[in-house]
C-alpha cells in the first residue's frame, strides 16, 4: 500500500496538479525523440541559416561571411540564369503533374467507387507503383525510353509514326520524367480519394435521388464538395512532393539531362553543394525552396479553410 | 468500408464498361513490372529483337549471375536490409515510446513538444541535407552504417500515426493495470503494445518500405561501393552495365522481390495507414 502511495505524490506546477511519477515518465519517454529531433532537425535549421550567409566552399575551403552576396547571386544577374531555370523547370513540373494526378485519379476513384466485378485487384494494380523503389522502376522505363531498342520508339515505329527522343531530347526529357512521376504517385492519390467517396454517408446520396439528381449532379453537386478537404491534402502534398523531386530525375537524367533540361530545383540545389562543393549558395538555394513551400502551405490553409462544407 | 463488402448484384452493361476500362488502366500501370519480370530471363537476342518480344524465347537465367559479377550485389543488398532495419527499429521505438507519453501521460510541456515535433514535418530533407552532411563529415562518419542510419531517423510521422492509434485504447484499461500495481513501462509493454499490435505492425511496414527505397541521402553520405544501398548501388548499374537491360531487369527484379511478398500480404494495412494519416489532416 506505501508503494501505491508514493506513485501517487502530487506536484504542483504552472497552476496545474501533475502526478510526479508520471511527470518523470513521460519526459524520460521523450528524451530519445527529442534527441534525434535536436540533431536532425533544429541544429540543421540553424546551421543552414547561417551557411546561406556564408561563402562556405569545400573545394577551396574557403569559409567567410558574405552577407546576402548567396541570395543576390541566386535571384539577380546573369549568374541567377540556372536558378530561374530550375525553378521554371520545377514549377512546370509541378503544375503538369498536379493537374493530371488530381484529374485522373479522382476518375479513377469515382470509377473504382461503383459496382464492379475485382476490385480489390484493380485498386491493388493502380497502387503498386507506389511501394516499389523508384530507382528500381527507373530502371524499367529507361528501357521503355532507350530510342533504339525501347518499346515506345518500336511501337511508334510500327504505327509509321516519327519516333522520339524521350530521355535525351532537349525537348522531350522532362515531359518523359513527368509521364513516369504520374505512373508512379496516382495510386497515392487514388486510394486517397477512394477513401473519401467511401466515407460520405448514403443517405446525402439517397436523398439527392429521390430529390431527382443525375449521377453527374449528385457527383458534382454532393459528392464533390464533401471531399473537398481531400482534393485541397491531396494538392498541396502533390505540390510539394513535386518541388522535393529528386530520384528520378538523378536516376534517369544524370547531371540535370540534355541541355539541362531536367534541372529541377533539388537537382540544382544538389549540383551546387556536391558537385561544385558551393555549400552556402546551396544552402541559400535549399531555403528559397523551403520559402515556396511555406508559402504554398499557408495560401492552401486559408484557402482550403474556407471551403469545407458540412451537411449535419 | 461497408462499401467495398457489398455483394455485386446484379451488373448492368454500365458497371462492364467501366470496368473495362479500369481493366485496361490497371493493366498499364502492371505493365513495366510484367515487362520487367520476363525480360529479366531474356538473352541480348531477344532484347534486341525487332518486333518485340514480350515472353522470351529461352528462359535465360545467367542475367542473375551477371548482376553479381558486375556489381558486388550481394553487399548492396546486406546494406540496404541492415540499415532499413536498423532505421525502422529506432524509429519505431522511439516513435512507440513518444506515442505512450503523448497520450497516456499528463506532464507539462506536451502541448510545446507536439508543435516541434509537427513542425519538423513541414522542414523537407533537402534543407537539413546540407548541414547534416557537414556534420556527419565533421565527425567521420561518411561511409559508416551510421552516417547512413542516424540522420534518417526522423520520427514525427510514425509518432502522430501511432498517437492516433493509441488514442482508441481506453484510459480505463491503463487505469486498472495502475491499481494492479503495474509501473508504467510494464503498463506500456504488457497493456499499450499488444492492444496496438496491428497499428505498431502498420507503421513498421510503412517505415521499412520507405528506408527501403530511401535515395538521396545514402547517394550523398557514401563513396565507397561497399557501403552502397541498394537503390544506390542500382543507380551506378545503368552506367557499369553499359546499358544491358537484361542485367538491369534482374537487378530490379531482385531488388523489388522483398517489396512485392510485403506488398501482396499487407497491400490491406497499407492503404489504411495511407488513408487515416491523410483523411486526419
Amino acid at each position: 500500500m506505501s508503494d501505491h502511495k508514493k506513485r501517487q505524490r502530487k506536484v504542483r506546477l504552472f497552476g496545474d496538479v501533475y502526478n510526479l511519477s508520471e511527470m518523470g515518465v513521460g519526459t524520460l519517454l521523450l528524451i530519445p525523440s527529442i534527441v534525434f529531433l535536436v540533431f536532425t532537425f533544429v541544429i540543421p535549421v540553424i546551421q543552414v541559416i547561417q551557411l546561406s550567409f556564408t561563402n562556405y566552399n569545400t573545394v577551396t575551403g574557403a569559409m567567410n561571411s558574405v552577407g546576402f552576396s548567396n541570395y543576390v547571386y541566386l535571384l539577380t544577374g546573369s549568374s541567377s540564369a540556372n536558378f530561374y531555370q530550375a525553378l521554371g523547370h520545377t514549377a512546370v513540373y509541378a503544375v503538369v503533374r498536379l493537374s493530371f494526378d488530381l484529374t485522373l485519379a479522382l476518375l479513377i476513384a469515382v470509377m473504382l467507387d461503383s459496382k464492379i466485378p475485382m476490385k480489390k485487384f484493380l485498386r491493388a494494380s493502380y497502387f503498386a507503383p507506389v511501394v516499389v523503389p523508384i530507382v528500381a522502376s527507373s530502371l524499367i522505363w529507361i528501357w521503355f525510353y532507350d530510342v533504339n531498342i525501347g518499346p515506345f520508339n518500336q511501337i511508334l515505329s510500327a504505327l509509321g509514326l516519327p519516333t522520339s527522343k524521350w530521355l535525351l531530347g532537349e525537348n522531350t526529357s522532362l515531359m518523359s520524367i513527368l509521364i513516369f512521376s504520374i505512373w508512379k504517385g496516382l495510386g497515392y492519390n487514388i486510394i486517397l480519394f477512394l477513401a473519401g467517396l467511401q466515407n460520405i454517408s448514403d443517405t446525402y446520396i439517397d436523398a439527392g435521388k429521390i430529390d431527382g439528381a443525375s449521377n453527374w449532379q449528385l457527383f458534382w453537386r454532393i459528392k464533390f464538395p464533401l471531399l473537398r478537404p481531400i482534393v485541397s491534402f491531396v494538392l498541396l502534398m502533390d505540390f510539394i512532393e513535386a518541388f522535393k523531386a529528386f530520384t528520378e530525375v538523378d536516376v534517369m537524367t544524370p547531371n540535370g539531362g540534355p541541355m539541362r533540361s531536367t534541372m529541377l530545383l533539388v537537382n540544382y540545389i544538389y549540383e551546387l553543394a556536391f558537385t561544385n562543393g558551393r555549400m552556402g549558395r546551396a544552402a541559400a538555394c535549399a531555403l528559397i525552396l523551403f520559402v515556396i513551400i511555406f508559402v504554398f502551405t499557408i495560401i492552401q490553409r486559408k484557402i482550403g479553410a474556407n471551403k469545407t462544407v458540412d451537411y449535419d | 468500408m461497408t462499401k467495398t463488402k457489398s455483394k455485386l448484384g446484379k451488373l448492368t452493361w454500365k458497371n462492364w464498361i467501366l470496368f473495362a476500362i479500369l481493366f485496361v488502366g490497371a493493366f498499364t500501370m502492371l505493365f513495366p513490372f510484367v515487362w520487367m519480370f520476363f525480360s529479366a530471363f531474356k538473352t541480348k537476342a531477344d532484347v534486341y529483337s525487332y518486333p518485340p518480344r514480350w515472353v522470351p524465347s529461352t528462359w535465360d537465367f545467367s542475367n542473375f549471375r551477371k548482376v553479381f559479377d558486375m556489381i558486388p550485389f550481394l553487399r548492396y543488398y546486406w546494406n540496404s536490409i541492415l540499415t532499413s532495419v536498423l532505421q525502422t527499429g529506432l524509429i519505431i521505438i522511439i516513435s512507440v515510446f513518444a506515442a505512450y507519453a503523448l497520450t497516456k501521460l499528463r506532464y507539462p510541456g506536451k502541448k510545446l513538444f507536439s508543435t516541434f515535433l509537427i513542425s519538423s514535418m513541414f522542414v523537407p530533407t533537402v534543407v537539413t541535407m546540407i548541414p547534416l552532411y557537414l556534420i556527419v563529415s565533421s565527425v567521420g562518419l561518411n561511409d559508416t552504417y551510421a552516417g547512413i542510419v542516424l540522420p534518417q531517423i526522423s520520427t514525427a510521422f510514425t509518432t502522430m500515426l501511432l498517437c492516433g492509434f493509441f488514442e482508441s485504447i481506453p484510459r480505463d484499461l491503463i487505469d486498472a493495470a495502475r491499481l494492479d500495481g503495474c509501473g508504467h513501462m510494464r503498463i506500456l509493454f504488457r497493456v499499450v503494445v499488444p492492444n496496438a499490435g496491428g497499428a505498431i505492425a502498420t507503421a513498421t511496414l510503412f517505415t521499412f518500405l520507405g528506408a527501403w527505397k530511401s535515395y538521396t541521402w545514402p547517394l550523398i553520405i557514401t563513396t565507397k561501393t561497399e557501403y552502397r544501398t541498394l537503390p544506390i548501388g542500382m543507380k551506378y548499374l545503368v552506367t557499369e552495365s553499359s546499358s544491358e537491360y537484361q542485367v538491369m531487369m534482374a537487378a530490379a527484379l531482385m531488388a523489388i522481390l522483398p517489396v512485392l511478398i510485403v506488398f501482396i500480404f499487407a497491400e490491406k494495412q497499407l492503404v489504411r495507414s495511407i488513408t487515416l494519416t491523410g483523411l486526419k489532416s
